[in-house]
């Protein structure tokens, strides 16, 4: 398929577990740089640390694997230095929000025109199921064997206080809503946002007995309602997937050109 | 009505960990997995080319192929 | 009069001396004594459609660097201490990555916040083993505003030539003072550009196999050559590899490339040093009173003289072992608890004779307190 074009085919397979939801967000993402007809050596695909960034590797792009929690940082170089390229940012839950949530937010705020994917499968697979900003209360991980404490990040409600000017989530069960929305995250001028619900069946779905792939896809299945839906009141393990903020705002690379051209010395100044 | 058939399934065994995604959300149930744990096609004529194996698929092992354009092309298909 | 005649700090000097060399990104973060650098850029970069970048932390700083070097632009970012050791983990992806770029530290009172608008030269060692895992660096220091300017521009150059990230020590004393400068005509420096890879797109690209001389030519982000970076050991194509043979070439590699150099990279000024009794090795801004001091035993026909190193990192050890070898006494100046005196004991054929006269409550170690050092150690048999 064309799809694979986009692969660095001589990795496959992958080293994600059997069922892992980030083969599917992989793929789906592919689809969409593919239908938006993006040149390869026009992407740079920055990551960090953890499952969710190896990602980068396989894809036959301009690919930055970086230091965990750093890939917005990372990016945000790129993108200031080169301003023309798409910059795709592919982040685990924890790489996101928790070593890296001080960039998160502040690449919200600078509206910075990146494609931030936050892979968010609740847990750190990597190190093998440990408690995660997204870790629902109560749910269990390796550091957290009597229950999670805390309560899982709304990265939509950040994301939006903080100033990105596109979110939406999806899951890895609604492959061609994803590929939509991540296509217009990618198109959006300004720092974008897409939550992914992505299945670790290996660490978060065995600690939390909640079976395997495919039952852990019927779950995103049943309990995704669209953005605005009532049916949230009837069972608050229900979330919205769609689009939450879609608005335009001056972007920070643009704004900063503005300025270029504003003190660039006019040729008549010299006569 | 007959359904004219423009895809066929294109599987890549070696690439297949055996998570039954595709198989358990087949619409028709065209797919199911072998002794080996990896992906088999039961029966073709079933398949309504929704898409939805390929695109849940996390390992890139199973995809439609066009016909027509593969007639053009040769057959020429398989993983690098 | 000659308008590029100007009267600076040496935190200006050092913007001055980017420029000079190409810098076109800086990401900082604010941070005393260091700001005047992110100042003085915001304002330079723009007009000259150079990139400027203020980020939410040091860490945060040197990444955005990192990435924009990739992207083709020679980049900076400058801090202080605790920015510093932030900045550890990205210092060595710069290492392993191989990606260019400088990373000025105008250093104060540590450790932690310490003393920060006092000067202190207590990250030397950090400099040189601050990140994880055995590596090499290369680091620069420099005593006056003339040499902030001229060392700025070798760091930029070495930094492009070998592919590493360069760090410049420079210290509050330093970075404050003001001393002319004349910024020099261009061509009258040399400037190093970064050497690009001639490999045609449809040949195979190995971004980390080094030529014969030791380069590594660059394909950037956005050309043809779409590559994989990483932190991770890799191979020549920068993709993962765990295999030992991959791993020991690669540690070899990073290595080789900086400490077999050694004397390639090693900037130092010889101050009466060829015939001196005592020799005061020293750098920064304490090699200014360690001068003042020669000049003193001088005019009394002591036989005093100075080495200041301007190269701290890689160690110039040859350099170092054949000067202490001429003297009787050796005496390492500097603000902190002995960084380099110890390297000086390690390289020096007798240790015993070699003396630390250090300072490290803030202020400047001055000439008196060198003086009444070197008094004692003319009293141990001079």
């Amino acid at each position: 398929m064309a799809t694979l074009d986009y692969v660095r085919r001589r990795f496959l397979p992958h080293i994600w577990c059997p069922g892992c939801g980030h083969g599917t967000l992989m793929a789906t993402l592919v689809r969409a740089i593919e239908e938006l007809a993006i040149p390869k050596d026009q992407i740079v695909m920055a990551s960090g640390i953890g499952c969710s960034s190896r990602i980068v590797g396989y894809l036959d792009l301009h690919t930055l694997h970086t230091l965990h929690g750093r890939a917005l940082a990372f990016a945000t170089g790129v993108k200031m230095a080169k301003p023309d390229l798409h910059v795709i940012v592919p982040m685990g839950d924890g790489d996101a929000l928790a070593i890296g949530g001080n960039h998160f937010i502040h690449a919200c705020a600078r509206n910075i025109d990146l494609t931030a994917i936050i892979m968010n499968n609740q847990t750190y697979g990597m190190t093998g199921g440990q408690v995660s900003p997204m870790t629902g209360h109560g749910e269990r991980a390796t550091t957290m064997p009597y229950g999670n404490l805390g309560q899982a990040l709304d990265v939509v409600a950040v994301a939006r206080a903080a100033g990105a000017t596109y979110v939406a989530r999806s899951t890895v069960y609604h492959a061609p809503q994803l590929k939509k929305l991540l296509m217009k995250a990618i198109q959006h001028r300004g720092f974008s946002v897409v939550e992914v619900l992505t299945q670790c069946p290996t660490y978060y779905g065995r600690l939390n007995q909640r079976g395997d792939a495919v039952e852990m896809m019927t779950w995103f299945k049943e309990h995704a309602v669209p953005v605005g839906s009532d049916a949230r009141k009837d069972d608050p393990a229900r979330f919205e997937v769609g689009e939450f903020v879609n608005v335009e705002r001056p972007e920070y690379c643009a704004s900063y050109d503005e300025i270029v051209t504003r003190l660039k010395p006019r040729e008549d100044e010299h006569a | 009505m007959a359904r004219v058939k423009k895809k066929r399934l294109l599987l890549r065994r070696e690439w297949c960990k055996g998570c039954n995604i595709c198989v358990a959300f087949c619409p028709t149930h065209v797919l199911g997995l072998d002794e080996e744990n990896r992906i088999q096609i039961l029966d073709e004529s079933r398949c309504i080319e929704c898409y939805l194996c390929e695109w849940r698929c996390p390992d890139f092992a199973i995809e439609l192929v066009d016909l027509a354009s593969e007639e053009a092309d040769g057959a020429k298909e398989g993983a690098a | 009069m000659n308008e590029k005649v100007r009267f600076l700090q040496g935190n200006e000097a050092c913007v001055e001396g980017a420029l000079y060399a190409g810098l076109r990104f800086f990401a900082g973060y604010p941070i005393t004594p260091s700001t005047e650098l992110a100042e003085g850029l915001a304002r330079r970069l723009p007009p000259i459609a150079g990139r400027f970048i203020q980020m939410e932390d040091e860490i945060g700083s040197l990444c955005a660097v990192l990435g924009a070097s990739l992207t083709g632009l020679k980049a900076m970012t400058a801090t202080s201490g605790p920015g510093f050791s932030l900045m550890q983990e990205a210092i060595g992806y710069g290492v392993m990555a191989e990606i260019p770029c400088v990373i000025v530290n105008v250093q104060r009172g540590g450790p932690s916040t310490g003393q920060p608008t006092h000067v202190s030269q207590g990250d030397v060692q950090q400099a040189r083993w601050g990140t994880h895992g055995d590596h090499a660096i290369v680091a620069f220091t420099a005593s006056n505003v003339k040499d902030v300017f001229r060392m700025t521009v070798e760091a930029f150059n070495v930094s492009e030539s070998f592919r590493t990230p360069v760090i410049l020590l420079l210290d509050e004393v330093v970075g404050h003072m003001r001393e002319r400068l004349r910024i020099p005509e261009e061509g009258e420096l040399p400037v190093v550009e970064r050497l690009l890879t001639q490999v045609p797109q449809t040949v195979d690209f190995h971004p980390y196999l080094p030529r014969e001389d030791g380069r590594l030519p660059m394909a950037h982000f956005g050309g043809h050559h779409r590559h994989n970076v990483t932190g991770l050991a890799h191979n020549i194509w920068g993709f993962p590899a765990d295999d030992p043979a991959s791993v020991d070439r690669l540690m070899h590699h990073l290595v080789g490339k900086i400490d077999n150099r050694a004397m390639e990279f090693a900037h130092w000024v010889d101050h009466q040093a060829d015939d001196a009794e005592i020799l005061l090795i020293s750098y920064g801004a304490s090699a200014r009173s360690a001068l003042d001091v020669v000049r003193r035993f001088r005019e009394r026909g002591d036989r005093v003289g100075l080495l200041e190193l301007q190269t701290l990192w890689p160690f110039p050890a040859a350099l170092v072992r054949e000067r202490c070898a001429q003297a009787r006494r050796v005496a390492v100046v500097e603000m902190n608890m002995g960084q380099i005196c110890r390297e000086v004991q390690r390289v020096a054929q007798d240790p015993d004779r070699v003396y630390l006269v250090n300072q490290v409550d803030g202020r400047l170690v001055g000439p008196d307190t060198i003086n009444q050092a070197l008094r004692m150690i003319q009293g141990r048999g001079f």
